[in-house]
């Protein structure tokens, strides 16, 4: 498929859902439009009440705390990750004691968690952070424990060979293998930062894009929480947008997909 | 003097009752300036004897020797070009090379200047550039050739350098092995299942025989003059008469191999 006639169709796709949400609160077609209405809004509705956030400019004060926990909650959970996963890839007896309360930790539904940051590190930002980064810790973790233990013989070899040290070696082979395994995993890793950022706003704060479609919910404003979702949804995109930007300049040396 | 002294050198792999003697007697001498190429059927022990002249990996028994000192740790004095790709994935051809240097103390500018350099020589100007995954399989082999050779080591060991080539690929591969390696004669260990190819470049051809616990079958003499020209050589009477009889050695040991691997297989 051509760049365009993707765009066409990706576009398409969104206007026929919009298309189809407009004429269900409008019309008799699905039922009674009212009921409709009450669960889903309307899409002019929310739209309005999208431009009105930014017209007031009461959101920008909302995704600026969302986008300040999700970096904070990325760069803790990334920085821990890869120092602890290249211990552990190094140590192995130290990983083997570890092993089963790694698995343990990871295996705990981190919402449950949530209550307990909040009395820890109290009701703002860093209770927020503190749940992106028992997410984003995991995956880095893993990403790289397993990049480093799988580093591949023939190139240590190699590099052994050339003459380096256990320092070269480090620098020359084993940190680039961890750094593109981290990196492979960035979309992961930022994605669910986000997620613990906004879960943990919805569950207590008082500010942030969970907390303001919290409100809504609370309200019973389906307009508001719909309003909230698309926000949200577009911030997600930005954010994916702005980590492929970042990756395509990192891990130029990565075979690309072909061409078409 | 003897650039390489393998005296009765054996490698097992495991320990204990599932232990797997791969190579049970390995006599194997190298001179200064002289070209030795190793063939044998797969699985015979060949890349097992090269890792043990690098220092990569200890023998059980017997011992070996580089420039009359025992193997201890990686050998400095050799270079290693490996059978599957060893290039750093995140490095370019040039960083590739030049960082051979950089690790001997040498500065980046100078290194980059004689990585350019050897890049080069090997046929890859303008490849600079490029990262290991936008090169050929030759290509990338040329980078191999020229990361083991700036370092100006004293032996080389080389592990089916070309065997995934295809035939082209091969012939220039190994003309340009020769015009490299006549400049100043390093010792050269060569391993390939290629008999074609060790008598072209070779000074001697030694046979292995088949695993487990091979040893050394027989040694030829390979007296075509140099400077050779590693495809034409081919055409000539002397290189037929010992393809005739390093194959009457070599093909008992590739269907002991053989017979082995079905046996293996049945069993
Ligand atoms: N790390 C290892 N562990 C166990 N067996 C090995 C190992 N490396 C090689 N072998 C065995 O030793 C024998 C010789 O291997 P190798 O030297 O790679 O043969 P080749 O002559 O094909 O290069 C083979 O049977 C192989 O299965
Ligand atoms: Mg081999």
């Amino acid at each position: 498929m051509s760049r365009a006639s993707l765009l066409f169709w990706q576009i398409a796709v969104a206007a026929i859902i919009v298309a189809a949400w407009h004429v269900a609160s409008m019309t008799t077609l699905f039922g009674d439009p009212k009921t409709v209405r009450f669960f889903f809004s309307t899409p002019l509705d929310v739209a309005l009440r999208i431009v009105k956030l930014f017209v007031s400019g009461e959101i920008w004060k909302h995704l600026e705390i969302t986008l300040r926990e999700t970096i904070l909650a990325f760069l803790v959970g990334s920085v821990s990750g890869v120092a602890i996963g290249f211990a552990f890839a190094m140590m192995p007896r130290v990983a083997a004691v570890f092993d089963p309360y790694i698995k343990m930790a990871n295996a705990l539904p981190r919402v449950v968690l949530a209550p307990i940051f909040m009395l820890w590190f109290g009701l703002g930002i860093w209770s927020k952070v503190a749940l992106g980064v028992t997410l984003v810790f995991f995956i880095v973790f893993f990403n790289v424990y397993q990049g480093v233990k799988e580093t591949s013989p023939v190139i240590l070899a190699n590099a052994r060979m050339l003459g380096m040290n256990g320092w070269q070696l480090f620098r020359h082979v084993y940190w680039p293998s961890a750094m593109s395994w981290m990196f492979s995993s960035l979309h992961s890793s930022v994605g669910f930062a986000l997620v613990g950022a906004v879960v943990g706003e919805y569950l207590g704060a008082s500010a942030g894009l969970g907390y303001l479609i919290h409100q809504a919910e609370g309200a019973f404003d389906v307009t508001g929480v719909f309003a909230g979702m698309v926000v949200l949804a577009v911030f997600v995109l930005l954010i994916d947008w702005v980590v492929t930007l970042i990756e395509r300049r990192l891990l130029v040396w990565r075979p690309q997909e072909a061409q078409k | 003097m003897t650039a390489v002294d393998l005296a009765g050198v054996a490698v097992a792999f495991g320990v204990g009752e599932s232990a797997y003697c791969a190579v049970g007697r390995a006599d194997v001498a190298v001179s200064e300036h002289e070209f030795v190429a190793i063939v044998g059927p797969t699985g015979c022990g060949k890349s097992t004897l090269l890792n043990v002249v690098a220092g990569l990996l200890s023998p059980a028994g017997g011992q070996a020797r580089v420039f009359g000192r025992p193997v201890a740790g990686v050998t400095r004095e050799a270079g290693y070009l490996f059978q599957a790709d060893a290039l750093m994935p995140w490095k370019t051809a040039l960083d590739n090379v030049a960082v051979a240097l950089e690790v001997g103390g040498v500065r980046r500018a100078e290194a980059l200047a004689r990585g350019r350099d050897w890049l080069a020589q090997v046929g890859l100007r303008g490849f600079e550039a490029r990262y290991p995954h936008q090169l050929s399989g030759g290509q990338r082999k040329r980078v191999a050739m020229a990361q083991m050779l700036i370092r100006d080591p004293k032996i080389l060991l080389m592990d089916e350098p070309f065997g995934p080539l295809d035939a082209q690929t091969r012939a220039l591969m190994g003309d340009l092995l020769l015009s490299l390696w006549s400049r100043d004669r390093k010792a050269v260990l060569f391993v390939t299942h290629d008999l074609e190819e060790a008598i072209a470049l070779a000074d001697r051809v030694v046979v292995m025989s088949a695993g487990p616990a091979s040893h050394i079958v027989s040694e030829h003499v390979v007296d075509l003059p140099r400077p050779r020209d590693a495809n034409e050589v081919r055409l000539e009477p002397r290189f037929h008469a010992l393809q005739k009889a390093i194959w009457s050695d070599l093909r008992d040991e590739v269907m002991k191999a053989y017979s082995g691997a079905a046996a293996g297989a049945a069993s």
